[in-house]
């Protein structure tokens, strides 16, 4: 029997390695399929969305959880894949360095101050993503924050020498492969077996969050000459895009093309509502007094320069605004015309202003009236019968303070962007239809989440600033749960196109909005 | 032996195991051999944890077991909705008893034994998909029980002692599935209680109307291990005014349930014993897991609503030669887990368990004896239901399997 005795310890030795198994596990090779592509060199193209930039920066936990990361890990759970590399920063702070000095903000955070919770600046510790050091890739995700589409195949894009003079962007530079190299080059040197493209949203996005400053360039097909807020016109977009799309075909790459979600739906625009100028029954009976004041000032102003009566009391109608108790909405500064010589008028349902607009000066009468007490003491005069003086009137104009144009979105530009940007669109779907490549329609999913929200296993997500889940404290980009809802989407629609399986990731799972009470 | 005494008593101190919630049944190799039958077998000092009445049958005056086992056992998780897939990294359990009765007079016997009927060790790889639920415990108690047997007649038998019971526990999970600091660092909590204490109580009787059959009954009380100050130790939590989750202390109770067995031996054909036994565990006891945090961190309460759970345990022992004792069984292990409320701490479901051993008796006073345990569990669906974030259950589910294979080696002396 000592004989067997001695075999007991190999025995125990042999038991170490007893595994359990499941009868059909998730990691092994087939359980998923892969169907008619293959996700082995997946490159990613786009902007600051496909970067993972968030809350007004671009840091390492918003990289790890970028769209593009969170789909190559479900890649991997499909078929052998090749490393997804990230050109990470060095840093949760934020902020870019160039040549020491910071040239972008750190990251927003949710700091819980003695006003209650509000986003702002981290200060935590101090950015150490100097640009001039530049990583060596390649990279699988080539997302460039700020970029618009013609940018994907500039060739000074990733320049260091043209970062300060706004002809190069910085993220890219950090991790151009070389400095004449464009984005779309350094895509197609990987070699890709599959990629994604999610670029266009900036050739609409940088005007709307401007306000409109920016210049409609429809018409003008050379983008060398826009400025950084313009809207791209459509058709260099068609041609810049349909490039990007065939070159990337061309390495014989499969794809997905994600369309622009409605710039005007995220609560950049969608947080102050331009009726919050919200009244008291007293104030509103004032504010309507004044500007049948200022109604009648003008209109005398009108006939004492020569304008017939009937006229001048017509043009005169416009700015006898009536308030009313309760919620009111802003007024608005529009170009001087001759339909609208003052140049000012109240916003329409329509119209939205920007989340960035200063708070404080709405309630100082910022977007109404600034009524000091020499207007007050004009107003006086008026209402006693009296005639004031032409100085006097002109004080009482001038206290009419509309709100600029960088902050609010007014119908025409309104209307520049849903042009634009459905153009735009009709390019994407069209290429992806020519190219048999998945197309996603993320502005469904995100008019799904602005109307409603889409619901997860701890609830809704909706596009609230701060508590609705989906976008971070930038009002533009997504959380990592906004990310993992745009990953599953794409997925979808990857699925549906290519007959694979790839697994989609459960959004509640990822995190919103990151608490700290380290800020300035 | 005073060293080998004291070494084991230092060696049970780390013991950690597994069983049907956590329950490990591994109080002797010989038993364990038998499907863990023992409530009516007269064998060894074994029966210091199977049936301390017994123990006044024995025939030599001096009988120890020394023993232990190495439990090598883990569970896989995975969600085919999201590809999410998780392996424990389990560090091997190394549960060990030490069993002695001393016959004072032919009616009395003296006995002491130390063992660890409850312990728990299951290591998920950090943050992973249930790390809000638990990402690793470690769980042990240790037994410590002075008995006596008293022969009433020369067919009755009854006998128990008091219960001393020492435990400690080390639990980690996240709080939630999304909270981090700053730097992406999942929030999370430690629970430490070391040496915590309290009594408890076992009593049994034993019935041999032949001299082939015995009949047997034993009873160990509950006893609940009532945490008190242990250390909540808080890590990557945010810097925030919004999570003020500092270091505290806490209080918690953890029950070791009641557990009755009733079972009978019988000797047939000369050299064979078969024995069947049956264990009831009283797990109602354990509904929630509730941790009462100090200071203003908000408490944690986690349903577990276990039931009372049966093991039925039949075993067979053949005298091969003088030299050889040859044993095999077999037990059904029934959870005590709910459909609802599989917890990943504790994820385990009804298991069928396969054992053998044997022992080589050296010489008239000393015998090695070896055992091994394999427990075959089915794949499962399950879930956990009563995880809430923001007043909405968000259930954890997947498929678990579990393995565990144990084997054991143990002497058993008598003079």
């Amino acid at each position: 029997m000592k004989n067997y005795l001695k075999y007991l310890p190999f025995l125990a030795l042999g038991v170490i390695s007893c595994e359990p198994e499941l009868d059909n596990p998730v990691d092994k090779v087939g359980f998923y399929s892969n169907g008619e592509t293959d996700f082995s060199n997946y490159v990613a193209l786009g902007n600051s969305l496909t970067a993972g930039y968030a809350d007004g920066a671009l840091f390492i936990t918003g990289q790890e959880n970028s769209y593009p990361n969170i789909m190559a890990q479900q890649f991997a759970k499909v078929q052998e894949t090749q490393l997804f590399t990230q050109p990470l920063v060095s840093d949760n702070a934020g902020g870019l360095l160039f040549g020491g000095t910071q040239i972008t903000d750190n990251r927003r955070v949710l700091a819980f101050t003695a006003n209650g919770p509000a986003p702002a600046i981290y200060t935590g510790m101090q950015p150490t993503t100097e640009v001039t050091n530049k990583l060596t890739g390649p990279f699988s995700n080539m997302g460039v924050p700020g970029a618009k589409s013609f940018h994907l195949l500039s060739n000074t894009y990733g320049a260091t020498g043209g970062v300060l003079a706004g002809t190069a962007n910085p993220y890219f530079v950090r991790f151009a492969s070389g400095e004449g190299k464009s984005i779309l080059e350094d895509a197609v040197a990987q070699n890709p077996t599959f990629f994604s493209l999610f670029i266009g949203n900036n050739d609409v996005l940088s005007y709307a969050t401007s306000g409109g400053v920016g210049v409609d360039q429809t018409g003008n097909l050379d983008p060398s000459t826009y400025g950084p807020n313009d809207i791209t016109d459509p058709q260099v977009f068609g041609s810049v895009y349909s490039t990007i799309v065939n070159t990337m075909v061309g390495t014989g790459a499969d794809g997905a093309l994600v369309n622009l979600p409605d710039v005007t739906s995220i609560p950049f625009f969608t947080t102050i509502p331009n009726n919050a100028l919200v009244l008291d029954a007293a104030t509103a009976a004032n504010l309507t007094g004044f500007f049948q004041a200022v109604a009648g000032i003008f209109a005398q102003g009108a006939i004492q320069q020569g304008l017939d009566p009937a006229t001048a009391q017509g043009l005169a109608a416009q700015y006898a605004i009536k308030f009313n108790e309760g919620p009111n909405r802003f007024l608005i500064d529009v170009p001087v015309s001759q339909t609208n010589p003052l140049g000012f008028r109240q916003m329409t349902a329509e119209e939205l202003l920007v989340l960035t607009i200063n708070r404080g000066a709405l309630a100082q009468g910022y977007g109404s009236v600034m009524l000091t007490p020499e207007v007050m003491q004009v107003l006086g005069i008026l209402q006693t019968g009296g005639q004031p003086t032409a100085e006097q009137a002109q004080l009482v104009l001038g206290a009419v303070s509309g709100i600029d144009d960088k902050d609010a979105l007014d119908k025409d530009e309104l209307n520049a962007i849903s042009t634009a940007q459905a153009k735009y669109n009709a390019v994407i779907e069209a290429l992806a239809q020519a190219n048999g490549l998945a197309f996603v329609d993320a502005k469904a999913t995100l008019a799904q989440v602005a109307n409603g929200g889409i619901p997860f296993d701890a609830g809704v997500v909706t596009s609230t600033f701060v508590q609705g889940g989906a976008f971070s404290l930038d009002g533009v980009h997504p959380t990592p749960r906004g990310y993992a809802l745009v990953a599953n989407t794409i997925i979808d629609a990857i699925n549906a196109t290519y007959n694979s399986t790839v697994p989609k990731v459960n959004i509640g799972a990822y995190g919103t909005v990151t608490l700290s009470d380290d800020v300035q | 032996m005073k060293k080998l005494l004291l070494l084991t008593v230092f060696a049970l101190a780390t013991a950690v195991t597994y069983a049907g919630g956590y329950r490990v049944s591994l109080q002797g190799q010989r038993a364990l051999s038998m499907g863990h039958t023992g409530v009516a077998v007269v064998n060894s000092a074994e029966l210091g944890f199977f049936n301390p009445s017994g123990l006044v049958y024995l025939e030599n005056r001096l009988n120890v077991s020394v023993g232990g086992f190495g439990v090598f056992s883990d569970v896989v998780y995975q969600n085919e909705q999201t590809g999410d897939f998780a392996r424990t990294d389990s560090p091997v359990g190394t549960p060990l008893y030490l069993y002695a009765s001393y016959k004072i007079t032919d009616w009395l016997t003296a006995g002491l034994s130390v063992y660890t009927p409850y312990g728990s060790s299951v290591d998920w790889e950090q943050d992973w998909a249930g790390s809000h639920l638990v990402n690793n415990i470690e769980l042990a108690a240790i037994y410590v029980q002075p008995l006596v047997s008293v022969k009433l007649s020369p067919y009755f038998s009854v006998g128990g002692g008091p219960i001393y019971v020492t435990g400690s526990v080390n639990f980690n999970r996240n709080l939630n599935r999304t909270l981090t600091d700053v730097d992406g660092n999942r929030s999370n909590v430690t629970i430490d209680a070391t040496g915590v204490s309290n009594w408890g109580w076992s009593a049994s009787a034993m019935f041999s109307p032949t001299e082939d059959l015995r009949v047997g009954f034993n009873y160990r009380s509950e006893i609940i291990l009532e945490a008190k100050d242990g250390d909540a130790t808080f890590e990557n939590i945010p810097n925030s005014s919004a999570t003020p989750f500092a270091n505290t202390k806490f209080d918690a109770e953890l029950p070791l349930p009641a557990e009755l067995t009733v079972g009978l031996s019988y000797q047939f054909c000369e050299k064979w014993l078969f024995a069947f036994d049956y264990n009831m565990t009283f797990w109602s006891v354990y509904e929630s897991l509730d941790i009462d945090f100090a200071s203003q961190v908000p408490d944690s309460q986690n349903a577990r609503m276990y039931e009372d759970s049966s093991i039925y345990r039949f075993g067979l022992q053949y005298d091969a030669t003088d030299m050889f004792t040859l044993r095999a069984g077999y037990y059904f292990d029934e959870s005590p887990v709910q459909a609802g409320y599989f917890a990943p701490e504790t994820p385990r479901n009804d298991s069928n368990n396969f054992t053998g051993g044997l022992s080589v008796n050296v010489s008239e006073h000393f015998a090695i004896d070896a055992s091994f345990l394999y427990s075959r569990f089915k794949e499962v669906d399950a879930s956990y239901d009563y995880y809430f974030e923001n007043g909405q259950a968000v259930p954890f589910s997947g498929t678990y399997k579990s393995s565990a294979f144990t084997p054991g080696l143990g002497i058993t002396y008598k003079l």
